[in-house]
């Protein structure tokens, strides 16, 4: 992934804080910001992720013209190649190291690298395949903000439910 | 109100309700917000008939958000550090997630007090759904 220009705005704080349900003040009420220690709007601690609004090829986002993998007249809009073990990507884990929080007007960079590759045998869903991603996302002034740790899971089989 | 190096101790805890009965259109809210539009997530024919879940379930992303809120609730606003999960279980619509922090670790860096908090979230059942921890500033 790279997301040459994500911007930071107010009212996309605003939508992230409610679909998270938190409704302290500091992510939409700019008056009542200011009197907090934060001293304006501020970001909450997950919202680098929206970056993949801004990402052009986001796998995870319908692409205007395009076969979508999700339902329409059939259960899915583009068939798997492969057969289809009923495997699944999921995020296994997620890393944040904030060197400041972010803010309406930032207008970020976000670059990303591979990280280590591993494997292990799971009790619910088969061989598990493990990848990790970095990503760095860096402000107007080119000053590193966050730094962002992603491990994807590739499943063999559905994950079972006990 | 941030933490005060001198009201805490170790293994102290503090717990929060940050979702109860989570619904379907919640995960929406968060698909629209965050731009990870996965039908696994939203699409309850392709969640079931392709992917061969019982039903559609909650962005990972969108526990960890969940989360932090208790997180911030509690340190005060942006004074996290750190923040990083393990996605253990999955989360359906209907579930309830409580948050409990517990202080592993009070300690100075660079002058800076910060408190190290292991992060546990656990659903209407009790089974853990993240695990994770965080670090925060907090004054002396």
């Amino acid at each position: 992934m790279a997301v040459e220009r994500f911007p930071v705005e107010a009212s996309h704080i605003m939508m992230f804080a409610r679909s998270i349900g938190d409704p302290n003040p500091v992510y939409y009420d700019e008056d009542a910001a200011k009197k907090t220690e934060a001293g304006g709007i501020i970001a909450p601690p997950t919202f680098a992720q929206a970056s993949s609004q801004f990402d052009p090829d986001a796998g995870l986002r319908p692409k205007i013209g395009q076969p979508w993998f999700g339902s329409g007249k059939e259960p899915t809009g583009v068939q798997r190649s492969g057969g289809g073990g009923g495997g699944t990507g999921l995020h296994a884990e997620q890393h944040f190291e904030y060197h400041r929080h972010l803010r309406p007007g930032d207008v970020l960079t976000a670059t990303t690298k591979p990280g280590k590759t591993w494997e292990r045998e799971g009790r619910r869903a088969g061989k598990l395949m493990f990848s990790e991603s970095i990503t760095e996302y860096r402000d107007q002034k080119g000053e590193l903000v966050i730094t962002a740790r992603s491990v994807g899971v590739s499943t063999e089989r559905v994950v079972q439910q006990d | 109100m941030p933490l005060k190096k001198s009201q805490l101790k170790v293994g102290d805890t503090h717990e929060a309700v940050v979702v109860d009965n989570l619904t379907r259109t919640q995960i929406v809210q968060y698909a629209g917000a965050s731009g990870d539009y996965n039908p696994l997530h939203s699409d309850e024919v392709f969640a079931t008939k392709v992917a061969g879940y019982p039903t559609v379930f909650a962005h990972g992303m969108l526990s960890m958000g969940m989360t932090g809120r208790m997180l911030t609730d509690w340190v005060g606003d942006g004074r996290l550090t750190k923040f990083g999960v393990r996605f253990v279980s999955q989360v359906w619509p209907g579930d309830t997630l409580t948050v409990k922090a517990t202080v592993e670790a009070i300690r100075e860096e660079n002058g800076q007090p910060l408190v190290d908090l292991a992060v546990s979230t656990v659903n209407q059942d009790g089974r853990e759904v993240v695990s994770g921890s965080a670090t925060a500033r907090i004054d002396p």
